[in-house]
């Protein structure tokens, strides 16, 4: 499946995955984040259950120290 | 439009009430900037004292070293204008005390140091208050770099900072661009309010 990471096209080699298997799979380690599906900011306990699918729009945001 | 438009938002700011979660660079410049705009309750809180360094860009004076940083921001606000009403909580904030603290505010601006607390805070609007606007800054640190500070409104978060920048030995924080997202954040909430506003009095700008 075809999904934009980012604004950017990436191919998936699965026809759905969980958001906490698309962290470990595009590697993003860092623990502070917010991520959103389609326009809606998941909750850290959404993770493990919301799916992703074919031409989803997902964006990651890092949360940085600094205040 | 009406000729007394501006003293109509500001008596209209001075019944709004907005929250601000941590009293450092971030929230010390944002409030006192909310307080000069005209927003007339504050409910601010912060566990920490004033030390020397943190004048180099937190908006407090060389006579408020060693006092608490909420008890310093209310009385600076109070000298700008004695009308506003500061609510000062001297206490490190968790989920319950966000909930509790900032239950009667129309908007919440999160102006904590570290990531962990305002994902916490994150956490927390999106989770048990969803109908609240919450305005947070994210990537600030350094100088320079003014044309990549932006805004990123995810929903009824709001992210003001360039999502980039940390803190580092050879990109500290440094007052003015601390101040101009501390400045965005002001920035934001006054716009959702005035949002709010002109929804409910369209005849006033036709």
């Amino acid at each position: 499946m075809k999904i934009l990471l980012n604004n950017k096209e990436e191919v998936i080699e699965a026809g759905s995955i969980t958001i906490s298997e698309l962290l470990v799979l595009k590697k993003f380690t860092w623990k502070m984040l917010i991520i959103k599906v389609n326009g809606r900011v998941l909750k850290r306990s959404e993770y493990d259950t919301t799916t992703v699918k074919d031409g989803d729009d997902v964006s990651v945001f890092h949360l940085i120290t600094g205040g | 439009m009406e000729k007394n438009f501006p003293a109509i938002v500001r008596d209209y700011l001075s019944t709004c009430t907005v929250g601000i979660a941590g009293c450092g660079g971030l929230g010390s410049t944002c409030a006192i900037n909310l307080a000069r705009a005209g927003v007339g309750k504050l409910v601010i809180a912060d566990f920490d004292i004033v030390t020397p360094e943190n004048l180099e860009r937190q908006y407090y004076f060389r006579d408020q070293v060693g006092k608490l940083k909420v008890h310093a921001l209310k009385d600076n606000i109070e000298r700008i204008d004695p009308s506003i009403s500061v609510k000062a909580f001297d206490l490190k904030l968790c989920s319950s005390d966000i909930m509790e603290l900032f239950a009667g505010c129309d908007i919440i601006v999160e102006a904590f140091d570290r990531a962990e607390m305002k994902q916490m805070i994150i956490e927390t609007t999106l989770n048990d208050m969803p109908d609240k606007h919450l305005v947070t800054g994210c990537g600030l640190a350094g100088w320079g770099k003014t044309d990549i500070l932006r805004v990123e409104r995810l929903g009824k978060v709001i992210v003001c900072g360039d999502q980039v920048s940390e803190v580092a030995p050879e990109t500290p924080l440094t007052a003015p661009r601390v101040g101009i997202v501390a400045n965005m954040e002001a920035n934001e909430v006054i716009e959702l309010l005035m949002q709010k506003f002109l929804k409910e009095n369209e005849d006033l700008t036709k």
